[in-house]
């Protein structure tokens, strides 16, 4: 099982234990994680699944796809650590991750 | 400090009137013309192309139109998308109207191209009459990255939730007045004096419009849609007259903001944001037209669309009696009942497959979105309306991809505080007669619904 952190804007903390196998926004999401939407339900084509990595764990996370890339580009509150979390799977190394969600998602 | 010179050389670029736009420029603005006057440039005549009154399962498969209006106003369009749906969800008509077009039906096939902009194009229009390149009005919704996204960014922030957060009170505090100055007991028209009024209002904030002409707005973006003899213009001259005040009215509004501080309206962000602030007149007025249309059919059709839905379904409308708190989860349900816009057009650049059909580069490919939004395949119960559905963000009303709806938050923000100001006020806004449809395959609307209200006990 993989534990992973969802900190809110207001600072609201909500820890999720999840199997591997499934993505971020998923582990959220099924736990009634607020904040973050998904509204294409996990296809790369909302940008509403928009969260913010935790520094030292943004190489785990691995990289971003042209298409991830693209939607990411357009959201007015992109980071340099921001991801899509649908396009993140959950494996085991990322057992402790911490990701915080925008004040909105657009 | 720039913005505290003149910039002389652009405001003098549009001081030059009459606006160098020639009639078939105004006809095909969108691509969304009337579909029998492209051609002849003369008022609409009775159409061979018309499916009403047809049986979608009495005629060859491959004769089913979905582009001529006459099946949407008479709101017989649902079997036809049913039948493509289940016996050709990716289905070739060779002759039509707007010429030979592939229909994509089913839900996921539709994802696929509303996110494939490298195989499909917005380009040269996303609307199903094929505009003539010289003659269209560009705007970012039909343009493909990278120009896209740098028009794309420069306005998106007017509708971003950090700004509606601003804007909320305004709107409810809009919503109050209008609704406590409806008539109680006593048939009217909800279209006009709720849909309309509220969102022609919201049009005129986003823009910092002057509120004393903001039904010109209405107007002309009814009048940039319309098809001649639809009941909005009687023929193109007409339109072409409305466009011209238009865009006239525009240009002035520019010549205004541009010489002063930059403001949180839309117009001041075109006029000062660095993608857009040398663009010429043309994209200008394009991308003017797209938000000004953008914002008023869609949700205004939705806010009528809501209430036709619940008295449809008069036990949804006990749920939300009994549950306020649905109201969120309802406006999403809403939109995807409605799907105000039916659909979206996109044009092949390269030789593709989709669904095991070869189409070729350079046909059109059209989304409807009417449809996927009532696959079964993909939504549980899609013909069913539901306003404490799961899942109820996941419609394709506001598109995937790319050129999703910009203005998503701002519409589901209007459709949620009228909700909640009408459950403060009335038992039932009850339908009292039979809605009139608008004429169009592409806005898909009403004219016109008669109501009367239940007020609270």
């Amino acid at each position: 099982m993989v534990n992973i952190l969802f900190i809110e804007h207001d600072g609201s903390e909500h820890s999720v234990e999840v199997s591997t196998g499934g993505s971020v926004m998923q582990a959220a999401v099924t736990n009634g994680v607020p904040g973050i939407d998904a509204d294409c339900g996990g296809s790369c084509s909302c940008a509403t699944c928009h969260v913010y990595i935790k520094e030292q764990w943004l190489a785990k996370v691995g990289e971003l796809s042209p298409t991830e890339e693209a939607m990411l580009s357009l959201s007015t509150d992109r980071k340099d650590n921001s991801r899509l979390s649908c396009q993140i799977q959950v494996t085991e190394d990322l057992d402790g991750l911490v990701v915080t969600t925008p004040e909105f998602q657009f | 400090m720039a913005w505290l010179l003149p910039r002389l050389s652009f405001s003098s670029r549009f001081l030059s009137l009459p606006i160098k736009l020639n009639r078939r420029q105004i006809n095909v603005l969108w691509g969304n013309g009337s579909m029998s006057d492209i051609a002849s440039g003369e008022e609409p005549k009775p159409s061979k192309w018309s499916m009403v009154g047809k049986d979608p399962y009495a005629m060859p498969i491959d004769k089913i139109d979905l582009s001529h209006p006459g099946i949407w106003r008479a709101n017989e369009f649902l079997p036809f998308m049913e039948r493509l749906r289940s016996e050709a969800p990716v289905h070739y008509c060779a002759e039509s109207a707007v010429g030979p077009y592939w229909s994509v039906m089913k839900y996921k096939d539709i994802m696929e191209v509303d996110t494939s902009p490298h195989i499909y194009s917005s380009e040269p229009t996303i609307g199903i009459v094929d505009s003539f390149e010289e003659f269209t009005l560009p705007a970012f919704i039909s343009m493909d990255p990278p120009k896209h996204d740098e028009q794309r960014r420069v306005v998106q922030d007017v509708v971003a939730p950090a700004n509606l957060k601003n804007l909320e009170g305004l709107i409810r505090q809009r919503v109050c007045t209008i609704l406590d100055g409806l008539p109680v007991d006593e048939e009217f028209d909800w279209v006009e004096h709720v849909s309309i009024e509220l969102t022609t209002q919201m049009l005129a904030t986003l823009f910092d419009f002057p509120f004393k002409d903001r039904s010109k707005l209405t107007f002309w973006s009814d009048a940039a849609t319309a098809i001649p003899g639809g009941g909005v213009v009687s023929n193109q001259a007409e339109r072409w007259e409305a466009l011209q005040e238009c865009f006239a009215y525009f240009i002035r509004l520019w010549n205004e903001r541009v010489n002063e501080k930059p403001g949180n309206d839309l117009i001041s962000m075109l006029a000062h944001g660095e993608a857009t602030r040398d663009m010429p007149q043309e994209e200008y007025l394009g991308n003017i037209i797209l938000l000004i249309v953008g914002g008023n059919d869609t949700t205004r059709n939705s806010i009528t669309g809501g209430v036709l839905a619940l008295n449809e379904n008069p036990a949804e409308y006990d749920k939300l009696r009994a549950e306020p708190s649905l109201i969120r989860n309802m406006v999403s349900e809403i939109i995807r009942w409605q799907t105000p816009l039916a659909h979206m057009r996109r044009t092949a650049l390269v030789d593709t497959e989709l669904a095991g059909k070869q189409i070729k580069a350079g046909e059109k490919v059209v989304m409807w979105y009417a449809s996927g939004n009532r696959d079964e395949e993909s939504i549980e119960r899609a013909n069913e309306f539901l306003i404490d559905r799961a899942n109820a963000r996941q419609h394709l009303s506001f598109g995937f991809g790319l050129h999703r709806c910009m203005g998503n938050r701002l519409a589901e923000m209007q459709l949620s505080i009228v909700w909640e100001e009408i459950m403060k006020r009335f038992h039932k806004v009850e339908v009292v007669g039979e809605p009139e449809r608008v004429y169009s395959s592409f806005v898909k609307g009403y004219m016109s619904l008669p109501v009367k209200l239940q007020p609270l006990e």
